[in-house]
């Protein structure tokens, strides 16, 4: 049993890799790195930090793309393509699909985001000839990403189960920006003069995901380590979420009429 | 008639164990948030904000949203301001580079500038202690904003309170009389004031309770506040200061308490400080506040 | 008492349907049905009668509104009902960016086979449906007729002991369609169950224990087909011939058609002998002498005639 949701996440993976769509993205992303590089001429003293800002930044936001892009077609093109008629006749459960779906999609951007880490690397190695201590807060950075994609690959997938890929993506990236403030809707809830808009505000402040959590790129640049505890509780704040959107997927997935 | 239908036990045992579960994650979720919240203090805020500093080129990156992100930007000023407030911090850094990312935003952002003009220029750890960002912020204002008068206002405030400039500070209150919907006469005889004594405790009384009176911010009218209470006290123990000068004369010693002051005829009534609490005498006939008292005198203190 | 493979059971579909989505369309009504373990069920009827809106409930695609359904003893929402079926979707599509190889061997995934167990039935079956030169190509390259031959063969690499094939012979030529009645017939042949939807009534009535009919969502006729069609004999058609020069028996030849030199003429049963005798007389060779029967066609044919006079489908106003 437990092997069905590995062969669904296998087959989603390849076929990420055989629709052109990752090449295209990697080639940009490191494209973008090299025009690091130049900006880094322009400015000194500060190329370790542009390139590592810019570089992160690329790297969250090619990532993002990429997980929307994919994960509003992850269910909705089986679907509609009528792919899921013979695989759903096989002994696999609606659930094993859906979190085969995810993982796929997650195995598919951790293998993107860590050649375009890769890529950062070597721009950086470039610069500046060497590598500190403190980049191994760059890697933490990576990792914070990848927990943020994660989510997000969650969401998306969960809008793939009911609607079309152009809604999904909104909702998605509201979903998104919504959580990047985050924190200003925190201060609503402790500034505000009105106490019933101070509650609301809290509750939607835990309810929504909290994308600013993930947000160390600045940390990062200027070499700041990140503390153990951190990590941890941000790994399983992503963790817990996801199960949270993955049980709502299935509960929205288990009763669909497949057209 | 029974419908027993299959997709109950499929979809109501995904959809059961979603509405248990999900809750009970939310509350675990919730929790770790907390936990977060508090690690993480303002590390990455701080520096977040380093990056971004440049107003004008954050208005090019908001998109023609400017507007909405000096709100974003203003209310976050507004919790960092807090936030130091409440550990009293003495550090107010980030105070004048986000108030003018607001302002330069959206500079009609009036409240930012008020708000500016008080708790930049107030010494830690009431505010900023940087009165000259505050002026700043203020005439930037004042450019955009050449209708408010209370733009004006503030900035008289700053250069007499503050910065000890009678001359300009006089020549604020007077521009910002000329405006139709100031209160001309009061501005004129603060310009008149201040150009001719420079400072005195009554003109300070004065211009504070007239901040007082007409701002809407409830922060800065708390401080104005305290300012007037400030300067009632301080009004009162300079008179009663005068009465124990009085009594020297008559009886050729200090009073040793208030009540001598009332006995000899010098004082009537029940001199209680803006708090509530009685003056006191002190050695030497100097009177003082009550020990227990909250009001702080030291605040615009100045040689009698 | 032989096991029952599949037991239907009161099962029905509703539609909504309009712009409000309020009305309810009833495409299968109440249907009830049982086929034994070992039978070739045939599935029969027009287009829209819910044949294939059937076999998605069976498989769990769409969910009924009411009625229950079991196969091999399992009900339909248990998952380990599906390690013992097989299915083939009408007009199969799957992931074209895979090959056919890879196709085969992702579905078998599914089920329990070492890694060299699974490469050599990918092989086999690939073999038995004839695509092994093709099990390299790209799924987005195959022709429908292909295509239904990766259908088949997904449906049966596991050895499933009850099949379901959606219109099996749709899109192929008629070597493709003899191809598939070979396989159907070897699983018979290995004691499975098959359950499958056709037009083509000829070939079930060759291949089906039994068929049964679907009408606009509602099952008309079930039965085996020599027992549907009656055992009426309609007439004896006579095929002959006339050696050049020669003229056919005044009596049959105004009743007969003829191509080239060759007669056809249909006679009643009763005067069969009669005729044969004038045709001997007159040394007409005689080519052919067939009973006339009605076919599964002509039943079919009238069944659907007689529905279709009383029948829209079942609309039902739910407020």
């Amino acid at each position: 049993m437990s092997t069905m949701p590995a062969a669904v996440a296998v087959n989603t993976f390849r076929e990420a890799v055989r629709d052109r769509v990752l090449y295209n993205l990697i080639f940009f992303a490191l494209m973008m790195i090299g025009a690091a590089i130049l900006v880094g001429q322009i400015s000194i003293g500060v190329e370790r930090l542009v390139i590592v800002n810019l570089g992160l930044s690329a790297i969250s936001i090619f990532g993002i793309i990429m997980a929307i892009f994919i994960g509003v077609g992850l269910v909705y093109k089986e679907m509609e393509k009528r792919t899921l008629y013979s695989l759903l006749a096989k002994p696999i459960r609606r659930w094993e699909f859906l979190v085969g779906k995810f993982a796929g999609l997650l195995l598919t951007l951790v293998v993107n985001t860590a050649l375009m880490t890769l890529g950062l690397a070597a721009a950086l190695f470039y610069v500046s000839r060497s590598f500190e201590r403190s980049d191994v807060g760059i890697l933490t950075a990576v990792y914070f990403i990848l927990l943020e994609l994660a989510l997000i690959t969650a969401l998306a997938l969960f809008f793939s189960c009911f609607s079309s890929p152009m809604l999904s993506t909104l909702y998605t990236l509201g979903i998104y920006v919504a959580g990047v403030f985050a924190p200003d809707i925190k201060g609503v809830s402790e500034y505000s003069q009105s106490p019933a808009l101070a509650s609301l505000a809290r509750f939607v402040y835990y309810l929504l995901p909290n994308f600013h959590n993930f947000n160390v790129i600045a940390a990062a640049a200027h070499g700041e380590t990140i503390p153990f505890a951190l990590v941890w509780h941000n790994t399983l704040y992503a963790a817990l979420y996801v199960i949270v959107i993955l049980l709502a997927a299935s509960a929205v997935f288990s009763g669909r009429n497949l057209k | 008639m029974s419908t027993h239908t299959l997709k109950i036990t499929s979809q109501v045992r995904a959809v059961a164990l979603a509405l248990v579960a999900i809750p009970i994650l939310f509350v675990a979720i919730a929790a770790v948030q907390a936990r977060i919240d508090a690690l993480s203090g303002s590390v990455t805020q701080q520096k977040e904000e380093l990056l971004l500093r440049s107003g004008p080129m954050l208005e090019k990156l908001s998109l023609g949203y400017g507007p909405l992100l000096a709100d974003i930007y203003w209310t976050r000023a507004v919790q960092y301001f807090g936030n130091h407030m409440e550990r009293r911090s003495h550090s107010f850094e980030l105070l004048a580079p986000l108030l003018d990312i607001a302002t330069t935003l959206d500079p009609k952002l009036v409240i930012a500038y008020r708000f500016g003009a008080v708790f930049l220029a107030e010494r830690p750890p009431g505010g900023a202690g940087r009165p000259d960002f505050a002026v700043d912020l203020v005439k930037k204002g004042i450019a955009s904003n050449r209708d408010v008068w209370q733009l004006n206002y503030d900035l008289g405030l700053l250069y007499y309170m503050r910065l000890k400039d009678y001359r300009k500070a006089s020549e604020a209150f007077l521009d910002g009389s000329k405006n139709p919907a100031a209160p001309a006469e009061l501005m004129k005889i603060m310009a008149a004031r201040v150009a001719e004594n420079g400072e005195s405790l009554e003109t300070s009384r004065l211009v504070w309770a007239e901040l007082y009176n007409s701002t809407k911010d409830e922060s800065v009218r708390q401080r104005a506040l305290f300012h007037v209470q400030a300067l009632d006290a301080q009004m009162a123990l300079k008179k009663l200061n005068d009465n124990s000068e009085e009594y020297w004369k008559k009886f050729g010693r200090f009073p040793t308490s208030i009540q001598e002051l009332r006995d000899a005829g010098l004082v009537q009534g029940d001199l209680k400080d803006p708090a509530g609490y009685p003056y006191v005498m002190g050695p030497n006939g100097v009177p003082q506040l009550d020990p227990h008292s909250p009001v702080p005198v030291e605040l615009n203190q100045q040689k009698p | 008492m032989k096991n029952l493979a599949i037991e239907i059971k009161g099962l029905t579909k509703d539609y909504p349907v309009g712009f409000l989505r309020k009305r309810m369309r009833r495409s299968l009504d109440y249907l009830t049905l049982s086929v034994e373990e070992g039978e070739t069920f045939g599935f029969l009827g027009p287009n829209g009668a819910g044949k294939t809106t059937t076999m998605k409930l069976l498989m769990g695609l769409i969910f009924p509104t009411a009625g229950t359904a079991r196969i091999r003893g399992r009900s339909i929402a248990d998952v380990r009902m599906h390690r013992e079926i097989g299915y083939m979707p009408e007009q199969p599509y799957f992931y074209d960016y895979l090959t056919a190889r890879e196709l085969l061997d992702y579905f078998a995934r599914f089920f329990s086979y070492s890694a060299t167990e699974r490469r050599e039935r990918v092989t086999r079956f690939l073999e038995l449906v004839g695509l092994t030169a093709a099990g390299d190509v790209q799924l987005r390259k195959f022709s429908k007729g292909m295509l239904q031959r990766v259908g088949i063969a997904q449906a049966i690499l596991h050895d499933p002991q009850v099949v379901f094939l959606d219109e099996p012979m749709s899109g192929l030529d008629p070597l493709g369609r003899r191809e598939v009645r070979d396989i159907i017939l070897s699983l018979k042949r290995q004691g499975r169950t098959i359950f499958f939807s056709t037009h083509i009534l000829s070939d079930a009535e060759v291949l089906c224990d039994r068929v049964g009919v679907l009408v606009g969502g509602k099952l008309q006729g079930v039965g085996a087909p020599e027992e549907l069609v009656s055992m009426d004999v309609l007439g004896i058609e006579i095929l002959f011939e006339v050696h050049t020069g020669g003229a056919p028996p005044r009596s049959l030849a105004e009743r007969a058609t003829q191509t080239g030199n060759r007669y056809r003429v249909e006679v009643p049963e009763a005067d069969l002998y009669a005729a044969l005798e004038e045709l001997r007389v007159s040394e007409a060779r005689i080519i052919s002498v067939t009973p006339l029967r009605p076919s599964l066609e002509d039943y079919f044919f009238r069944l659907v005639g007689r529905q279709k006079a009383a029948l829209e489908p079942t609309e039902a106003r739910i407020a």
